[in-house]
C-alpha cells in the first residue's frame, strides 16, 4: 500500500538524511520512531506528497507520487491520504461538522451527514458537532483531527506526532481510536513520532537515523 | 459545504472590517447610480416636456428663467409683455410667415401650491392631443380644467369650486371674490400638464386686475418693477385693500384691456416655427423691435445640464475616490486574513483542494463584498431617489421615480464586480502560491 525505494532528503546543501525503506501492506499499522533531527516531518511530508522527492520514490495505493503534477496530487491526496499532524488546526469559520464536511467536499466525496454524525459519536464528540474548533479542549482537537483525517475514508492514514502534545491518558486514548479506526478502515497507519510511549502499542517499528553533514 | 458557503463564513468571521468594506462600497455605488437616476429622470422629464416648442418670447430677463418659468413651471415668470408687441408675431410681414403657431401664456396665480395658467387649447394639445380633441375643455371666464395630480392631491373634481390664490407660491393671498368652477379633470399625461390649473387668459387677467388706484406709492412703483412677477410683500397691500377691490371689480372688468400694458398682457409666448430659419431671424427681430426677449428652450436646458454637469462630476470624482477606498479596505482585510489563514488554506490543500480552488476561494470572497456593496448602494441610490422625489414634488410640483431602474445600473453592477475581483487577484494569488509543507512545519 506504501512504499518508499531509497528515499533520502538534502538541506540546503548541507544535511542529508537517508531514509529505511518502508514496505507497509493494507491495514498494516507502522511506527517510525526518531529523535528530532532525523527528519521525521520531513519524511511524513514527503509520504503525504506535501514536499516533492529530491531522489528515490514513493508509492501509494500503487501510484507513484513523483508522476503527479501538482493539481492531480493535490486531488489523489484528498482521496487517498488521510493526515494528522501534531498541533491540530481548523478552518476557523466552520462548525466542527463544517470542517469534516469541508474533508469530504475537497475530497470530491458525498457529504455524507449521518455518517459524519456517526463518526463523531464515536470519538466522543456528538455534542460538539457544532461547536467552533478552538472552543474544545486539547485533547478533543486532537480527536476531531482525527475525525477529518477519517471522514473521507482514505486507503493511508499518516500521523505526525500525534500524541507528543496529549498526557498520558490522552495519549492513550488517542492511539486507540486511531488504531481502532484504521483497522475499521482497513487503512494502511503509519505514526511518526519520538513518543516513546508508544512502542508498546507496535509490532512494527523502524527507527530513523540522524541525517549526515556533507562536507563543504 | 462548497467554496461559496466557506467563502461566505469567511467574510462573517471578521465582521467589522466587512462591515467597513460594505459601506465603503455601497457608498459608493449609491452615489454614482443616484447620479444617474436623477440625471436621466431630469432629462427625460425635460424632453418631454418640450413638446417641440422652438422657442419662447417673454419679457427681458434671464432666458434659462424664461424656459425655466414658461415650459417647466419651476421658476418665476421674467415679467410680461404687452398684447400688442405679442400680436407682431403673428402680423408683422417680416416673422409671421416662419411662424406655424404660438401659443399664449398668462401666469401669476396659484391654488395650492399648483399654478394657474391662462392659455389656449391648443396648449393641452401639446401633450395629449387626443384628450385635447375629445375632453371638454374650459370654455368661459373663471371656467378650469384641471390636471391630474392636481385632481388627485387636492382631490378636486368637475364642479368644484375654489378661490385662486395671488402669486406662485403656496402662501399668497386669496381672491375671495372670484371663484374659479373645475369643469374637467385631464387624465395623467406625466407630463408638467398634470400639476397645472388650466384656463383661458382672461381668467387670469380678471383675477389678477389690481386695484392700482387704491394703492399708495410705494406699492404702484413695486407693480412697476415686477409684473406679474409678486414677491412676498406686495400681497400685504393687497390684504389691507381686499374690502376696496371687491367695490372696484364690476367696473374694471368691462374697462378695455390697454394693449400697450404689460400687465394686462401675457407672461409669454410658446412659438412654433414653420422654418428653421426662425431659430435665427425671430431673436434678431425681436431684440430690435420689441422690448421682449427670445430663448431657446434647447439651448437654455443644454446650458442648466452644464451647470448641473460641474455638480454631478464632483460627486462622480468622490464616489470612485470613495469605491477605490472600499476596493483597497477589501485589499487590506483579505491581505492581513491570509497572514492568519495561510494555515487553513495549507490545511485544505492538505484535504485535497488545488491551487486554483484556493484561488477562487479568495476572488469569491471580494466577489461576495463586492456585490452586497452593489445590493446596498443599489437599496442607498433608489431609496434616496424616493426621498429626492418627495423633495422635489415639494419643492415643484415635480416628482421622480424612485424605483425605476436603468439597463446602466447592469453597467455598474459588472464595474463592481470587476473591482471585487482586482482587490481580491493578489491575495488569491499568494493563496495560491501557499508552500504546504513550509507552512504547515512552522
Amino acid at each position: 500500500m506504501l512504499k518508499t525505494n531509497n528515499l533520502s532528503y538534502t538541506y540546503n546543501n548541507s544535511v542529508m538524511i537517508d531514509f529505511p525503506n518502508i514496505d507497509c501492506k493494507a491495514g498494516e499499522h507502522w511506527l517510525l520512531i526518531g529523535q528530532s533531527g532525523t527528519g521525521k516531518t520531513t519524511l511524513l511530508h514527503l509520504l503525504g506528497g506535501l514536499r516533492r522527492t529530491q531522489k528515490g520514490g514513493i508509492e501509494v495505493a500503487g501510484q507513484d507520487l513523483g508522476k503527479l503534477n501538482s493539481d492531480r496530487l493535490d486531488r489523489f491526496r484528498g482521496e487517498n491520504i488521510g493526515i494528522v499532524f501534531q498541533q491540530s488546526h481548523f478552518i476557523g469559520s466552520l462548525t466542527v461538522e463544517e470542517n469534516l464536511l469541508l474533508a469530504l467536499y475537497l475530497a470530491g466525496k458525498k457529504q455524507d451527514k449521518t455518517k459524519v454524525k456517526s463518526l463523531l459519536s464515536r470519538l466522543n464528540l456528538a455534542d460538539k458537532l457544532q461547536s467552533k474548533p478552538r472552543q474544545l479542549s486539547q485533547g478533543e482537537q486532537q480527536r476531531v483531527a482525527i475525525a477529518r483525517a477519517l471522514v473521507t475514508q482514505p486507503k493511508v492514514i499518516l500521523a505526525d506526532e500525534p500524541t507528543s502534545a496529549l498526557d498520558d491518558d490522552n495519549c492513550q486514548e488517542v492511539i486507540q481510536l486511531l488504531e481502532t479506526e484504521a483497522k475499521a478502515q482497513n487503512a494502511s497507519l503509519l505514526i511518526v513520532t519520538h513518543d516513546q510511549r508508544l512502542k508498546d502499542y507496535f509490532n512494527n517499528t523502524i527507527e530513523l537515523t540522524k541525517g549526515k553533514m556533507l562536507k563543504e | 459545504m462548497n467554496l461559496f458557503n466557506l467563502s461566505w463564513k469567511n467574510i462573517q468571521i471578521k465582521p467589522l472590517s466587512t462591515l467597513l468594506s460594505l459601506i465603503l462600497f455601497g457608498l459608493g455605488v449609491g452615489i454614482i447610480t443616484i447620479l444617474l437616476l436623477i440625471n436621466q429622470q431630469l432629462q427625460e422629464k425635460f424632453q418631454k416636456n418640450l413638446a417641440g416648442v422652438d422657442m419662447v418670447v417673454g419679457a427681458k430677463g434671464s432666458p434659462l428663467q424664461l424656459i425655466l418659468s414658461s415650459i417647466y413651471h419651476i421658476d418665476n415668470p421674467t415679467g410680461n409683455i404687452s398684447l400688442r408687441e405679442a400680436a407682431l408675431l403673428k402680423k408683422h410681414p417680416r416673422i409671421a410667415p416662419l411662424i406655424e403657431k404660438t401659443i399664449p401664456l398668462a401666469l401669476g396665480d396659484s391654488y395650492k401650491g399648483y399654478r394657474i395658467v391662462g392659455t389656449e387649447h391648443s396648449y393641452v394639445e401639446l401633450y395629449d392631443s387626443a384628450t385635447a380633441a375629445t375632453a371638454k375643455l374650459w370654455q368661459k371666464d373663471l371656467e378650469v380644467t384641471i390636471g391630474a395630480k392636481v385632481a388627485a392631491e387636492l382631490q378636486l373634481k368637475a364642479g368644484d369650486e375654489f378661490f385662486s390664490a395671488h402669486g406662485l407660491m403656496d402662501d399668497g393671498h386669496n381672491h375671495e371674490e372670484n371663484p374659479l368652477k373645475v369643469v374637467s379633470v385631464l387624465p395623467k399625461t406625466k407630463t408638467v400638464l398634470d400639476q397645472l390649473i388650466l384656463t383661458n387668459v382672461s381668467t387670469v387677467r380678471l383675477l389678477h386686475k389690481k386695484p392700482e388706484i387704491e394703492f399708495d406709492e410705494e406699492h404702484e412703483e413695486e407693480e412697476g418693477h415686477d409684473g406679474h412677477d409678486h414677491e412676498g410683500h406686495d400681497h400685504e397691500g393687497h390684504d389691507h385693500d381686499e374690502h376696496d377691490h371687491e367695490h372696484e371689480h364690476e367696473e374694471k372688468k368691462v374697462e378695455p384691456i390697454d394693449l400697450d400694458d404689460p400687465t394686462q398682457g401675457l407672461t409669454s409666448l410658446l412659438v412654433f416655427f414653420r422654418s428653421p430659419m426662425g431659430n435665427l431671424l425671430l431673436p434678431n427681430f425681436i431684440n430690435q423691435n420689441t422690448k421682449m426677449q427670445t430663448a431657446a428652450p434647447a439651448y437654455e436646458a443644454n446650458r442648466l445640464y452644464e451647470m448641473m454637469g460641474v455638480g454631478t462630476r464632483a460627486l462622480q470624482v468622490l464616489a470612485y475616490v470613495i469605491i477605490f477606498i472600499s476596493a483597497l479596505s477589501v485589499f487590506i482585510s483579505l491581505f492581513n486574513s491570509l497572514k492568519d489563514r495561510k494555515y487553513e488554506l495549507a490545511l485544505m490543500r492538505v484535504m485535497g483542494a488545488s491551487r486554483w480552488r484556493l484561488f477562487f476561494l479568495i476572488i469569491l470572497e471580494g466577489l461576495m463584498i463586492a456585490i452586497l456593496g452593489y445590493l446596498i448602494g443599489l437599496v442607498l441610490s433608489h431609496g434616496g431617489m424616493s426621498i429626492f422625489s418627495g423633495m422635489a414634488e415639494d419643492a415643484y410640483q415635480y416628482s421622480f421615480d424612485g424605483w425605476r431602474f436603468l439597463k446602466d445600473e447592469l453597467y455598474i453592477l459588472i464595474g463592481a464586480l470587476s473591482i471585487g475581483i482586482l482587490a481580491a487577484v493578489i491575495p488569491a494569488l499568494i493563496a495560491y502560491r501557499v508552500d504546504i509543507s513550509e507552512t504547515l512545519t512552522k
